[in-house]
């Protein structure tokens, strides 16, 4: 095999999971074409529900395609191979066996005889600066030291490829930028036998700090929006115009949407964001410095906030027509500016009006409750509905959505305990003393 | 400073009635009825020793099953009632907590039927010429096997409580009822609701068991399943045992769906969470409750007369004492009072250590207390050899089960319910099947003891299995770690500490269930394993108090000595080591 030819292979990968009530499918991945390197580290970057997650489960095979193939080798990947291990976002540590058992169970695995075993742990364990906690237990350690013995158990086997599952972003900033700067050392000095890696991400810094190569995932479904090769040399510093250009780039091509902005029907999926942090965000964008245009990349660095949680606020502003984003910028609408000048009970009424206006499933649930009787509507009715075209988890979050949207604006009130939908206001419910 | 009372709660605007209620008040209403009939019934006159007609015409046992499921009723309530004061109790005090907390721990492992013999004539005499004194018995041996766990739970839900509510509740100057009403009642409730769930499941066996009582040679058979049961095995009729096991199986049903499921459904909005779980336990019974109009406002009406009953506005106002002056921590230890504490313990132990054995040994030599000691250890033996059978069983099935989410939720409410079927209602159809066959009893009779309690390693098992994160079963299957190491190194760790919460519970019903299951009737054919159970049947029957109590000593003293030199160290082991954090 030369250094040429892709170690990974995805050929038209798509994923479907089957709705119970109707014939449509829901699509999660589509036809995913990408290949995998010698000597390459690729970055998979996505917001959170684009399937990049179940993307690297197909890989190793954990969980099977519904359409295409993935070659490892030119082999089909049909069940985990020994070549391919993966580094798991919540570390996937076993709490009854120690670092070094940890660290030997895929070694055991292969039936490698206890001494030779044990030697290539310990020369692992020695690598990645972990020696000293060898007969620590998980719980014992710190979430940065958990993550490296993550790191020495994948990499004891001596794997071609490496997959790294949000690997850092249960760590706080520092320690996650440790691990991986460590990380990126062994690599380039060539220390580990690992020939490629593939990582899934949603931070874009953390992505152009280590990849060769970023590959974009657009989500619903999820399928490749764009490549971007970068080309920086290591160190990178992320403070050079250069990589800020990149952030940028990246934002833009993000933020590049297809299609309508505006809810299509009821079963649109409603991002997953608070009034507060839309109210946050508006704040930020009318603050003097930015006065009501803004760049997306300077934006989430003074909120502090990641892509995963940045995207959705921006989806809901857009949706409810209080600012437009485009080519990486936001830009504060008229709508959205009233709404943060008004006071509180002003402010739940424009938010209701837009609501109504823009969010087909707020009308909908309105209506439905005004001609029922007793003014009171099941939420099982609701989900029934949604669960037409939208997964269940995912017809459940989209009504958590709209329930709290709904409570916010008082258009409606809804009963934990009975899962009612009503007119009523809040509180007049007969409570047990 | 007082609250003016709360203005009656009723529903805002007038809902006209809607289809539930139509079939919902009649049965409210036939329930009322029943319960009145039933109470009537156990205070009926009656002369200890007078034979009370139990007649095996299947169209008396939804009757009989009625009388029974009403003993059950009142033995939780007081249970209840003992949980509450119990582990308040415990929790208010150093020195209350030192003596009550053990004493608990020994009282779970003192044979219960054992109970039953030496406290049904002190019953008898209180209530002189009324069914009331062998109802109290009954009533109480069932007590006996509920209240203690819930008394734990209780006590240990009062322990966890997060320091900071207390001090929201002490800033806002809640009395000690309303503190008691309005944060530690609803903190505890899931851990309580799940053992009221746990004890009653155990409750059916004793009252099942404690309904014909056999003392001093004189057998009382109070209305009930049991009591038809056990004409049934007088008479050799298989088919009355089939219908008895029918009607427990409707009853156990009935108080799963009527008021289990809702019971936990209700108390899944006290677990003390800020997240959201995605499965919520629902209740169909419950919503049928939640949603029906008239219903909602009948509920009110307990609501309603809290506030204004009399006796519980005494309670209230009892409780409603200045909250303790703060004095300085930590406190000046007094060694004196703490030595004389000690001193008074010690000489209680002593005088009652003496005073036991003094009882013992009016009746029973030396050489008798060494036999049964020796019996003590067959029992033992069955026991191990049965629970280990039982736990070879029932792990790999219940990892298994517990790997595969849709295969979970089916079998985990029949594990539950099988849990819940007293065991012992089987007992005559495979005694007679030992009887007719001839086969050795100190063998076949032995499964009898697991046959109930089994169960629970199952159930336990499962729980574990599926409580197994996702990402360790994906790191496993990345690492290809397969076949005997997945089972080493992953599923059986994973399991252990579950599996002990199981193992101990199935032991402990197993070490109860001997004095049932090494002595059996069919007909006038009497089966006998030797070992402390029947020891203690036989006593019993013989009215033989100072054997008794001798046999029932030996038994908690083997029950404490093996959970504390077995179970206990495994379990401290699990959390140590096992548990995931």
């Amino acid at each position: 095999m030369n250094d040429t030819e892709a170690l990974l292979e995805l050929r038209q990968v798509s994923k479907r999971f089957v709705a119970p009530d109707r014939g449509d499918d829901i699509i999660v991945l589509k036809d995913i074409d990408f290949s995998l390197r010698p000597g390459e580290i690729v970055a998979i970057l996505g917001r959170s529900g684009c399937g990049k997650s179940t993307l690297l489960r197909i890989i190793c095979g954990l969980t099977s395609a519904s359409d295409g193939q993935v070659l490892y080798r030119n082999q089909p990947v049909s069940r985990p191979v020994a070549g391919i291990s993966m580094v798991f976002q919540t570390f996937g540590l076993f709490p009854w066996l120690t670092v070094l058992e940890n660290v030997e169970l895929g070694l055991e695995a292969q039936g490698i005889p206890a001494p030779e075993r044990r030697q290539r742990a310990l020369a692992v364990i020695d690598m990645i600066g972990l020696d000293g906690f060898e007969s620590a237990y998980p719980k014992e350690l710190s979430g940065g030291m958990r993550q490296r013995v993550g790191f020495a158990r994948a990499l004891v086997v001596n794997p071609d490829v490496l997959l790294m599952d949000e690997a850092f972003s249960a760590l706080d900033v520092p320690t996650a930028e440790t691990l991986r700067d460590d990380l990126l050392d062994l690599w380039l000095e060539r220390q580990i036998p690992t020939r490629a890696i593939l990582m899934v991400s949603h931070g874009i810094e953390e992505v152009l700090m280590i990849a060769d190569r970023i590959v974009i995932l657009d989500s619903n479904p999820g399928r490749v929006k764009a490549e971007l090769a970068v080309t920086l040399k290591h160190p990178r510093d992320h403070t050079a115009p250069v990589f800020r250009h990149l952030v940028e780039r990246i934002y833009e091509i993000m933020t590049t949407t297809a299609g309508e902005q505006w809810a299509t029907g009821i079963s649109h999926r409603l991002p997953s964001a608070h009034v507060a942090q839309l109210l946050g965000v508006l704040d930020e964008i009318s603050h003097p410095v930015h006065q009501g245009h803004a760049d997306l990349s300077a934006l989430a660095d003074a909120l502090e906030l990641e892509v995963d949680d940045l995207f959705p606020i921006l989806e809901a502003l857009q949706l409810l027509d209080f600012a437009q984003v485009a080519d990486g910028d936001i830009r504060l609408s008229p709508h959205g500016q009233a709404f943060l000048d008004a006071d509180i009970q002003r402010r739940k009424m424009i938010f209701g009006e837009h609501l109504l206006k823009r969010v087909p499933l707020a009308g909908h649930i309105c209506r439905v409750i005004d001609e029922r009787p007793g003014q009171r509507a099941p939420e099982s009715r609701f989900l029934r509905e949604l669960e037409d075209s939208l997964s269940e988890a995912e017809a459940e979050r989209v009504l958590q959505v709209i329930i709290d949207w709904g409570r916010y604006a008082e258009l409606f009130a809804y009963d934990y305990d009975t899962g009612v939908f009503s007119a009523e206001n809040p509180g007049e419910e007969p409570e047990e003393a | 400073m007082r609250n003016p009372p709360a203005p009656p709660v009723i529903p805002t605007g007038f809902h006209p009635p809607n289809l539930w209620d139509i079939v919902l008040l009649p049965l409210v209403f036939g329930a009322l009825f029943l319960l009145a009939w039933g109470s009537h019934q156990m205070a009926a006159p009656y002369q200890f020793g007078a034979p009370l007609p139990i007649s095996l015409d299947p169209t008396l046992l939804p009757q009989y099953a009625l009388r029974t499921t009403l003993r059950m009723a009142i033995a939780l309530l007081c249970s209840l009632l003992f949980t509450f004061v119990y582990a308040k109790a415990a929790v208010s005090s150093r020195r209350a907590e030192q003596i009550l907390i053990p004493l608990l721990d020994i009282l779970q492992s003192v044979p219960i039927l054992g109970f039953l013999s030496i406290t049904v004539l002190w019953f008898v005499q209180w209530f002189p010429g009324s069914l009331l004194g062998p109802e109290c018995a009954a009533i109480f041996a069932i007590f006996t096997s509920q209240a203690w766990n819930m008394a734990f739970s209780f006590y240990y839900s009062l322990r966890m409580l997060p320091k900071d509510l207390y001090q929201v509740a002490n800033l806002f100057q809640l009395s000690a009822w309303q503190r008691f009403w309005k944060l530690e009642a609803p903190y505890a409730m899931p851990g309580l609701v799940w053992n009221i769930m746990m004890s009653v499941s155990g409750g059916w066996f004793f009252v099942v068991a404690s309904e014909a009582i056999t003392v001093s040679d004189q057998t009382v058979l109070l209305p009930g399943i049991g009591s038809y049961i056990a004409v049934a095995i007088d008479q050799r009729d298989l088919l009355a045992v089939g219908y008895a096991i029918l009607a427990m199986l409707a009853v156990i049903l009935l108080t799963d769906q009527l008021v289990f499921r809702p019971l936990v459904a209700w108390a899944d909005r006290f677990k003390f969470e800020f997240t959201e779980s995605q499965d919520t336990p629902q209740s169909w019974f419950l919503e049928l409750l939640r949603r029906t109009q008239l219903l909602r406002m009948l509920m009110t009406l307990p609501a309603w007369l809290w506030q204004r009953l009399r006796p519980v506005a005494l309670v209230r106002q009892a409780f409603r004492l200045p909250l303790p002056r703060l004095r300085p921590w930590p406190r000046p230890a007094s060694p004196w009072a703490d030595s004389l504490w000690m001193l008074l313990l010690g000489s209680v132990a002593v005088t009652s250590l003496v005073l036991l054995t003094r009882f013992v040994l009016t009746e029973a030599s030396g050489a008798e207390i060494a036999h049964v000691f020796l019996l003590g250890l067959y029992t033992l033996a069955r026991v191990v050899i049965l629970t280990v059978l039982a736990s070879l069983i029932w792990t790999p099935v219940g990892v298994w089960i517990g790997l595969r989410p849709r295969l979970t939720q089916r079998i985990q409410p029949l594990a539950l319910f099988l849990s819940a079927f007293p065991a012992n209602l089987l007992f005559p159809v495979v005694v007679s099947f030992i009887a007719t066959r001839h086969l050795n009893p100190e063998i076949w009779l032995s499964p009898l003891m697991v046959l109930g309690t089994q169960w629970y390693i199952l159930f336990n098992v499962i729980a574990g299995a599926a409580a197994l994160p996702s990402d360790l079963k994906e790191a496993a299957a990345n690492l290809r770690v397969r076949g005997l190491l997945l089972w080493r190194r992953v599923l059986l760790p994973a399991v252990f500490p579950s599996y002990l919460t199981g193992g101990l519970t199935a032991s402990g019903g197993a070490w109860n269930a001997s004095v049932v299951a090494e002595v059996a009737n069919w007909g006038s054919t009497t089966l006998v394993a030797s070992g402390l159970g029947a020891y203690i049947a036989q006593q019993t029957v013989r009215g033989d108090h100072p054997r008794v109590a001798l046999g029932i000593a030996v038994m908690s003293l083997y029950v404490v000595v093996f959970n504390r030199l077995f179970w206990k160290r495994l379990h401290a082991f699990a959390q140590r080591r096992l548990a995931l954090d």
